[in-house]
């Protein structure tokens, strides 16, 4: 009988995929079976019957229905998508101003860093549902300007709706920003501080040191800020989108409803947030040619260093050749 | 010209230069901070404040921050309302358990893809990153028509059973967690376990586990906190409204969501005397803020208390590139 002979890397790699085990288990019980069914359902009409799920084809017409014939869905998740983008643009320039606040020498920053970091832990639907009753979540002071007034009289509807709508939950917008601020400091502090030295000497203030080193180099974050930022708003608080693809699960199906409808929107919703994401992708690409390596190795640093030595004596020396 | 150099001495004082900071910006940017500060936590400190007025300071619009006399009765009401005390007992099973049960079944998977080498692994760690991609309603339906087909729904188990394989709530970010701290252990460790024969479980039990505990610590606290505040997948598996059935599991933030409801049957139980005294019938935004208190307590003791461990997770899951 021949031996069955398994190599040691062989072995090892079974012994990875032992480990890995229960996570596959659930990925396919869990999430592939689960999306899949999906697809299935949302292509059928689907009716809850007292000896199970009883299905009848009906092809691409859910969807048909969703767009033509459903009031309510298609207006929210246009209104999320505009709210979306204002919201991720307001979190991801705030948060980056916060961490180049708290990214320089003052005292207190662990407390600082503390209270930014700690609405995560309120942010829950119910939670923010109060707070937006209270009006506790529109900045006092807009509140008082009547900015929002100023706002729904200047403007076409299509903006003013999500302008107002940003400015009187505008706390709730900011307080998506407790992790990008934490993920743009710790990129703003592998930031080689020699770069900026190297750019004073060749005249550049800290204007231009920002948006030609900071931002660069913060790019990647800023990607990984807005996919994260972006999935969040889509998942958390007060999404009223979930909101009717819940309720529709459960309402009849001559009505609109049932699972095969509110499968079809989520899908939707999920092929839309995709599209989303591939475009923040795009947008938050390094153009080629256009590269520049910030974080640098050992040996550039110290040839830098050394340039930037040579260039300060020279001025120093240029200096007092003037002067002769 | 004597005066020169002061001014110049003064000027760097007040404005600063490249290494130091002078003390105007640096006032400046203190505001600025503290003022952003305010904004931020406003609206938290707004419910406070509100949880603790009375009612003659609820309705005075001069009164704003400071309450003429601190009211506790909102608090003692709102516990009543809530059935807090039953309800944080739910809470704590529905948050705790599959708060460990992720925490585990992650530092597991994390460990795999960081200390092994096997076919696939890219694209698997690519289907983690799915996982958190892809939103929960796409997964809703069949998920609760499968729950239903196996009896557990309304049951822990809705919460368990996803939880223990990595694919609880938003699993993904503690699988990348794991992966960032056990690819920073040094492999020569398990190589000596190994060479003294200790099979792979013990090399994870002695240096995966201990070494890999804040990343647990971590992981745990985050996926506690996610737990307490979900709303969406509790309502959907745990509690529903149409059966109300009385072992129907329901949490504090469920609790919170319906808390006008249960107010109004709070009052109109106790609505002899309150009909008597003439529209007292109304309800108190104090103690609906009281209530909000209540939910996010725990959470924010939890948090003053271990904070450290939660703004030092992101240096941890390694997603700013090493």
């Amino acid at each position: 009988m021949k031996k069955l002979r398994i190599s040691l890397v062989a072995r090892r790699e079974m012994k990875g995929y032992v480990f890995l085990l229960p996570w596959l288990i659930g990925f396919v019980a869990f999430f592939l079976v689960p999306l899949v069914q999906s697809v299935w359902y949302s292509w059928h009409d689907v009716k809850v019957t007292a000896n199970g799920l009883k299905m009848i084809w009906v092809g691409w017409d859910n969807y048909t229905y969703i767009f033509q014939g459903d009031t309510v869905f298609v207006e929210q998740l246009s209104n999320f998508f505009t709210d979306a983008i204002l919201r991720l643009a307001v979190v991801l320039v705030f948060s980056l101003v916060i961490a180049m606040m708290l990214n320089q020498p003052l005292k207190g920053k662990g407390v600082f860093r503390t209270l930014f970091f700690l609405p995560i832990i309120v942010v829950s639907g119910p939670v923010l549902e109060r707070l937006v009753n209270e009006g506790a979540t529109a900045v006092p002071l807009i509140e008082s300007y009547g900015v929002n007034g100023i706002v729904e009289a200047m403007l076409p509807p299509m903006l003013a709706r999500p302008l107002s709508s940003l400015f009187s939950q505008l706390i709730l917008v900011l307080w998506y920003s407790g992790v990008p601020i934490l993920i743009y400091m710790t990129g703003l502090q592998k930031i080689d501080s020699n770069l900026y030295e190297a750019s004073m000497i060749d005249g550049a203030n800290g204007w231009v040191s920002f948006w030609k080193i900071t931002l660069p180099a913060l790019r990647p974050m800023i990607l990984i800020n807005g996919v994260y930022t972006l999935v969040f708003l889509a998942t958390t608080g007060l999404n009223e989108v979930i909101a009717t693809i819940n309720e529709r699960m459960f309402s009849d199906s001559s009505r609109g409803g049932g699972y095969g409808i509110a499968s079809a929107m989520a899908w939707v919703y999920a092929l839309c947030l995709a599209v989303a994401l591939i475009a923040l992708l795009l947008l938050t690409k390094e153009r080629k040619g256009k590269q520049i390596a910030i974080q640098k190795t050992g040996e550039q640093i110290a040839i830098e260093r050394m340039h930037a030595e040579r260039a300060k004596n020279m001025k120093r020396k240029g200096g007092k050749k003037h002067g002769r | 010209m004597a005066g020169k150099p002061t001014l110049h001495k003064v000027k760097k004082l007040a404005i600063g230069g490249y290494r130091q900071m002078g003390l105007l910006p640096k006032t400046a940017l203190y505001v600025m901070l503290i003022s952003l500060c305010f904004v931020y936590v406003y609206p938290i400190l707004h419910m406070a404040i509100t949880s603790l007025k009375s009612l003659t300071d609820l309705l005075d619009p001069s009164v704003q921050w400071l309450p003429h006399e601190i009211t506790f009765s909102n608090y003692t009401q709102a516990l009543d309302i809530m059935g807090f005390s039953e309800h944080l007992v739910d809470t704590l099973l529905v948050t705790v358990v599959p708060a460990l049960c992720q925490t585990a079944s992650c530092a597991l998977a994390g460990y795999a893809f960081a200390r092994f080498r096997f076919k696939g692994r890219g694209i698997l760690m690519a289907c983690v990153l799915l996982t958190f991609i892809v939103p929960f309603p796409v997964l809703m339906v069949p998920t609760y028509t499968m729950y239903s087909d196996y009896g557990i729904l309304r049951t822990i188990w809705t919460m368990i059973l996803p939880s223990i394989t990595g694919q609880g709530l938003r699993a993904a970010i503690f699988i990348l967690i794991y992966r960032a701290t056990y690819e920073q252990i040094p492999f020569s460790l398990d190589e000596a376990a190994r060479v003294d024969g200790a099979s792979e479980t013990r090399v994870f039990l002695t240096i995966g586990v201990p070494l890999g505990l804040p990343a647990m610590i971590t992981s745990f606290l985050f996926s506690f906190v996610w737990y307490w505040n979900e709303t969406y997948t509790t309502s959907l598996f745990m509690g529903n409204a149409s059966l109300g059935s009385s072992k129907s599991i329901s949490t504090l933030v469920m609790e919170l969501a319906k808390f006008e409801d249960s107010y109004l049957t709070y009052l109109e139980r106790a609505g002899g005397w309150a009909a008597k005294t003439g529209g007292a019938n109304i309800q108190n935004e104090a103690v609906t803020m009281a209530g909000t208190i209540l939910t996010i307590a725990p959470l924010l003791i939890v948090y003053f208390c271990l904070q450290r461990y939660f703004t030092e997770a992101i240096d941890r899951s390694g997603i700013t590139g090493e």
